[in-house]
């Protein structure tokens, strides 16, 4: 994230006010942050570092300052009166999760389970480079406790893995898969479309190519370009040519109706899953407003209503830390009315939709608007009968667009 | 040469004899500011320390053009022979949106200085004037300025000049108002030359308004000319044309910083105050008297100004319309020819629509709200008046092109100009297409000296009102100048234009076009819209219409992604604050059906190609 956002000073000592407990009942999430990458991408705003030493704070010892946070953040919640669900999900994202190895993820893994439990069978995630990849590290993910892999697969086109600056060798992939495949794990590939010189055939080739994978799980992000990356100067100077937002539409048309066709249906915008079972649980709780505490430099979290974001640089997440301080740089505290804009923004991207009830309790129920939707097709009709709001192919497009129509 | 006159003579005792009114008639940028500039200083009404350049144009705006839109009156003493004089200048603004005031500072002198550039020669506006001047039987003084710069042909102005009022080249006085070379002869010479106003003092009073001005600490300043008779301060007044009494607070002359007097007697020119705060209480062109010993006839000349251009005008910001109001009814204290009243427009909300002289009176009352009451205006494409006859006979005077009515139409009657265009001869061939292009017929054309032409033209005013002035400037690369006066309605072949958003009318863009023009209106209109608007949800057809007809076309093809397809690490603060950002943005969008149409967009679309606001600055 190029940007953290603008917010209150968050406390040092990390507590939360008293009315998080309202929200105790609903599900805990962890997501982890491992802020390594062998190479930056040009596309990149994550908040992600290269260099294996930064101002003192090593990658190889990275993970202790992450279980650091681990237990004061059950301490904190203790002491703010919060008592969390046992772990619903937990996700391992970054930068490079792979970059660390295996046992190190275990090792933080196996801290959360002490600090807070973990459901019984539930999703636990990690993103991985798969040019990391060996059937021994997949193994050794599967022992620690991990369930699910999903791989920064990207493109399956060279040329636009240049254009991307991914150094990995696409044919590796289908081994990769296996392996993962093989060691009991649930498997999922990402994929970015609409990269500068990506022409509708490449994109064909990626989908063709991610189909072929079987995984269980596909996700599709559009590229975009982020201010202040590589791929925004190169843009700037005419070195690459602009994304073409239309043909990124027939993109995420094509691309839904290839999965659909092979058994993966949309559950998020992004995200396409071959049953209700291998959905990731993760990314839902993140637009189903639940609970999570996000670890490491600018992982953002929320609980019960209260948003904060970690310290961006690792150096300066870590300083705190050592000193039984909260890393986090800024927090804001969601009135009710936010709260319930949030809903309308996040839950309108799930397949389950929006209920109208939302927008009743906003005020901003508009019959008018509503229909106007319905007549440009860009939600379902018989769904809006029953008072759920429910992007149509085209409304998953103009999602945002659909968004200011119901709140203005 | 004379020396400064070393007395003054006492207001309302001077003598008639030694009286000398006068004006100067000058096209825009032909000195006459710096002229008398040099005046005051050689009279010694201003001391030098106290000069700035064009010390009598009092609005930012009138010094930042280098044109007068208000008259003002000076009195200077100068001596010849011996004697003492007191002359008043009475300066006369020089657009053709101010003929009637023009003509009414005329009625006040008994003279009038020819200002000509000795480098450019005579102009339309200035032969409008002189004119109208030659018309109110004034003594003309023709005078060549600028003869130190190195471009001037004295001699061939001089040959124009005579051709035109029936002089000898040689009488013609050569000035430079920059040096100060000549500028005492021609006092000298207004002195001798003109002649003395006459009046009979016993007579009751008769004094003409040329000029009243609002000044927010006084209330309003009435300029007069004495005819007949005396005022005195403290006495009471009658407006003739309104019988409406008031007293007089004050009386006096300027000099040019104004000097309270005893009063005014015959021939002599000074100002008033009675405390009225509005200007249309106290009307150029109306006749004053005393109220004890009223006249009988009112001085002739008088007539109400009528709007000959008509703009919609809203405040960008919708909540400043109280703001829009009350700076309107601030300003029409100042400028008696305004008028104005609410409008409501589906594309623009609520503004006003505002009736003006000319164009450039427009330009100044907007440029004035903006600069002084700190407004953010948007000002309709202007419109003149048309006279709508309908088929059973009903008749519908149009002021704004959406009112313009429905159904079976009779005959449209449009106001029509003479218009007077100088010109070097090379452009002749130029100007006759642009003439012909905006249905104009020729009424003649002849030579002024060997290189120059004037042609005079029947025109639309409609045609004037829209780019002509910029179009006659680009094709005789600034050369040719352009004055014009009312020539009554003709009938004209017109229709309305209406733009159309999805089916849905926009009041602010119809326009009244001749049939032939429709066309070229509507495709032009369509495809600057088509670019300026944003893409939608769905496809937005743009048309052009005449009746039920449409004539032009083009559609904005529906957006196809609008949609952030991820939350970076769950930084679900950062989305939400882009939504908040965006919903700001839609309150600003003005809605046409279910289109939303950017303030910007509008704006963009009725600015007219060129850059407007240049052009008569210089």
């Amino acid at each position: 994230m190029a940007q953290l956002p603008l917010g209150d000073k968050a406390p040092t000592d990390g507590l939360l006010p008293a009315t998080v407990a309202l929200a105790q009942d609903n599900s805990f999430h962890a997501y982890v942050h491992i802020p390594f990458c062998a190479v930056r991408c040009g596309y990149c705003d994550f908040n992600t570092y290269t260099a294996t030493e930064l101002r003192g704070v090593s990658q190889r010892e990275f993970y202790t300052h992450l279980i650091a946070e681990i237990e004061f953040s059950q301490r904190v919640l203790a002491d703010s009166g919060f008592t969390p669900q046992p772990l619903s999900s937990v996700f391992f994202g970054g930068g490079t999760p792979s970059q660390l190895p295996a046992a190190q993820l275990g090792e933080i893994l196996a801290a959360l389970t002490s600090a807070f439990r973990i459901v019984p069978g539930a999703e636990v995630t990690t993103e991985a480079n798969p040019n990391d990849m060996t059937p021994e590290f997949l193994a050794e993910l599967k022992s620690a406790g991990f369930t699910r892999v999903s791989f920064g697969m990207q493109s399956a086109v060279p040329s636009v893995l240049r254009v991307l600056d991914r150094g990995h060798n696409p044919e590796a992939l289908p081994d990769v898969v296996s392996w993962a495949k093989a060691a009991g794990l649930q498997t999922s590939v990402d994929l970015i479309y609409g990269a500068p010189t990506e022409t509708i055939d490449d994109w064909q080739t990626s989908i063709d190519a991610a189909l072929a994978l079987q995984t269980d799980h596909i996700s599709a992000y559009s590229l975009i370009v982020e201010p202040g990356t590589k791929m925004a100067r190169q843009i700037a100077s005419g070195e690459l040519p602009e994304p073409n937002e239309d043909e990124q539409a027939t993109k995420y048309e094509m691309a839904d109706a290839a999965f659909a066709a092979a058994g993966l249906d949309w559950y998020e915008l992004s995200n396409w899953s071959r049953s209700v079972q291998t959905r990731s649980e993760h990314n839902l709780s993140y637009w189903q407003g639940k609970n999570w505490w996000g670890y490491g430099p600018g992982a953002h979290s929320h609980v019960g209503g209260v948003r904060w974001w970690n310290q961006k640089h690792p150096a300066s997440y870590v300083a705190p830390l050592s000193r039984g301080e909260s890393p986090a740089l800024g927090r804001e505290t969601l009135t009710r009315e936010t709260q319930l804009e949030e809903r309308v923004l996040l839950e309108i991207r799930t397949r389950e939709g929006l209920s109208v009830e939302v927008l009743e309790q906003l005020g901003v129920r508009n019959p008018k608007a509503i229909a106007g939707l319905i007549a440009d097709g860009l939600i379902d009709a018989k769904a809006a009968i029953g008072g759920v709001i429910k992007l149509t192919l085209n409304g998953r497009l103009l999602a945002d667009t659909v968004v200011r129509q119901l709140l203005v | 040469m004379s020396p400064r006159a070393t007395t003054r003579l006492e207001p309302a005792k001077t003598k008639p004899e030694l009286i000398r009114n006068f004006c100067i008639i000058a096209h825009i940028d032909h000195g006459k500011s710096t002229l008398a500039d040099r005046m005051l200083q050689l009279t010694g009404v201003v001391e030098a320390r106290e000069m700035r350049a064009q010390y009598l144009d009092r609005m930012d705006i009138e010094r930042e053009r280098g044109i007068t839109i208000k008259s003002q009156a000076v009195r200077m003493p100068w001596q010849v022979d011996g004697q003492t004089y007191a002359l008043n200048m009475i300066d006369t603004p020089g657009h053709v949106d101010f003929t009637y005031e023009v003509s009414r500072s005329l009625a006040a002198c008994e003279g009038a200085i020819l200002l000509v550039d000795a480098a450019q020669g005579i102009e339309a506006q200035t032969l409008a004037n002189l004119y109208l001047a030659m018309e109110n039987d004034l003594t003309i003084i023709p005078v060549l300025n600028k003869i130190d710069l190195p471009a001037a042909q004295p001699e061939k102005y001089a040959e124009e000049i005579s051709e035109l009022i029936g002089c000898d080249p040689d009488s013609i006085l050569k000035v430079s108002g920059k040096t100060g070379f000549g500028v005492e002869e021609l006092l000298d010479h207004v002195v001798r030359t003109l002649p003395a106003p006459t009046g009979d003092p016993t007579a009751p009073a008769r004094a003409m308004i040329f000029d009243s001005v609002y000044d927010s600490y006084r209330g309003v300043i009435t300029y007069v000319r004495m005819v007949d008779g005396h005022l005195a301060s403290r006495e009471k007044i009658q407006m003739m044309s309104t019988k409406a009494v008031h007293e007089l607070l004050e009386i006096g002359v300027s000099s040019p910083e104004p000097e309270p007097t005893k009063g005014l007697g015959v021939g002599e020119v000074g100002y008033l105050i009675t405390g009225v705060k509005d200007v249309r209480q106290s009307k150029v062109g109306d006749t004053i008297t005393l109220n004890a010993k009223p006249a009988s006839e009112p001085l002739t000349g008088y007539s109400e100004p009528l709007p000959m251009v008509y703009s919609g005008v809203y405040p960008i910001d919708g909540s400043d319309y109280p703001n829009l109001r009350e700076a309107l009814d601030k300003l029409k204290l100042s400028d008696a020819a305004l008028v104005y009243e609410p409008e409501t427009s589906v594309a623009l909300g609520f503004g006003f629509r505002c009736g003006f002289l000319g164009l450039l009176h427009l330009e100044i009352v907007t440029e004035r709200l903006e600069r002084e009451f700190g407004l953010d205006l948007i000002a309709t494409a202007p419109s003149v008046v048309y006279e709508v006859t309908m088929d059973d006979g009903k008749e519908v005077t149009v002021t704004n092109p959406s009112e313009f009515p429905d159904g079976k139409v009779k005959k449209v009657l449009e106001p029509m100009v003479k218009a007077n265009i100088l010109s070097p001869k090379d452009y002749v061939g130029t100007i006759m297409e642009l003439c012909q292009s905006r249905r104009g017929s020729m009424i003649d054309m002849q030579y002024l000296g060997e290189d120059r032409v004037q042609l005079r033209y029947n025109l639309p005013l409609a045609e004037i009102v829209f780019d002509f002035f910029d179009q006659l400037k680009s094709r005789t690369q600034g050369y040719a100048s352009l004055d014009y006066e009312e020539s009554g309605l003709a009938e004209g072949d017109l229709v309305k234009v209406d733009i159309l958003l999805q089916g849905e009318q926009v009041d602010a863009f119809s326009a009244i076009v001749h049939k032939d023009n429709a066309y070229a209106y509507g495709v032009k209109l369509t495809t600057k819209l088509r670019e300026l608007i944003p893409r939608q949800q769905f496809e937005v057809p743009i048309q052009a219409a005449v009746g039920a007809r449409i004539i032009a076309r083009e559609s904005i093809r529906a957006m196809r992604k609008d949609v952030l397809a991820k939350c970076y690490g769950g930084d679900i603060s950062r989305k939400r604050k882009l939504l908040e950002k965006q919903k700001e943005g839609k309150k600003r969008m003005k809605m046409v059906g279910r289109v939303e149409v950017p303030q910007e967009a509008f704006i963009a679309a009725l600015s007219t190609d060129g850059e407007k606001k240049d052009k008569k600055s210089k």
